[in-house]
């Protein structure tokens, strides 16, 4: 009775209040909905000569983990199976459950320069970083006065 | 008396590294990663999500009755890459838990595999649970 009355981890909550108070304010809702506080975290940036997409998907297997590269929509899907007791033994009681588990997939769309026949992945410490060049004819060029 | 002098040079290398993060860049944010605790008959299993963290830059502690895990993210970037879009803002994991007294502080053992820590607390010998024989005579 008194266990509902208090939040399991008030930081816990307090942490899931300030992301969605976040995403109602986000003003600029991409068309594939808000991927703010999905798995797995995304952070993308750029160079003149590539793109580079890092997804924080810790704890997973790289053999099993999907990274497609289709008409410009990079997606990232895999599963993660949970690690909590299985319930042979009684004794065991999970007291704070916040890790995802389950099936995943993130959707990214990269910009039209790129050229899907360069993208390469590697995954190092539940970091998977995809790494795509883009197409030398969009890369800035000096040109020489003659 | 070696728990002793461990504890004391914990707490000034602390000292030192707040004082240092003061005086530089403000690089007291982080963010909370998302942990599992299971508690079995024999101790506690923590499991916490830290990605990007390599080992030496994963920092344990345990100190009066609270545990400290700090990890800083590291990830090797291009020099000239600017961000466009980001979720996960700071290169930092901080989280403290207080623990109790049963838990054996001296025996945990800790394993970081893809970025996902794993901490087992084992209970002290007394607080296990202990099947007492009932003899017949």
């Amino acid at each position: 009775m008194y266990r509902a009355l208090f939040a399991r981890d008030v930081f816990a909550e307090l942490d899931r209040m300030q992301r969605e108070m976040q995403e109602a304010f986000d003003l600029s809702p991409s068309i594939r909905g808000i991927g703010r506080g999905g798995f797995p975290a995304l952070n993308v940036g750029g160079t003149a000569q590539s793109v580079e997409i890092y997804a924080f998907a810790p704890g997973l297997d790289p053999a099993a983990m999907e990274v497609n590269l289709d008409r410009g929509l990079l997606t990232i899907a895999g599963e993660r199976t949970p690690d909590l007791p299985s319930g042979d033994d009684e004794k065991a009681a999970v007291h704070i459950n916040e890790r995802f588990s389950g099936r995943f997939r993130r959707v990214v769309s990269l910009s039209d320069d790129v050229d899907p026949n360069t993208v390469s992945a590697d995954y190092r410490d539940g970091v998977l970083h995809v790494h795509v060049k883009r197409h030398q004819s969009a890369q800035p060029r000096r040109i020489a006065v003659q | 008396m070696n728990d002793t002098t461990a504890v004391t040079r914990n707490e000034a290398s602390r000292t030192d590294a707040a004082t240092r993060n003061e005086a530089g860049q403000r690089s007291d944010a982080a963010l909370m990663p998302p942990v599992d605790v299971i508690e079995d008959s024999a101790g506690i299993t923590l499991r916490a999500d830290l990605p990007g963290v390599p080992k030496e830059k994963l920092k344990l502690q345990v100190e009066a009755g609270t545990l400290t895990i700090e990890g800083e993210v590291s990830i090797a970037m291009p020099e000239s890459m600017e961000a466009t879009y980001a979720e996960v803002s700071v290169p930092r994991f901080r989280r403290v838990f207080t623990l109790s007294k049963e838990l054996d502080t001296g025996k945990v053992s800790a394993e970081l595999k893809h970025g996902v820590l794993s901490l087992r607390i084992p209970k002290a010998e007394h607080a296990q649970p202990r099947r007492i024989d009932i003899k017949v005579s």
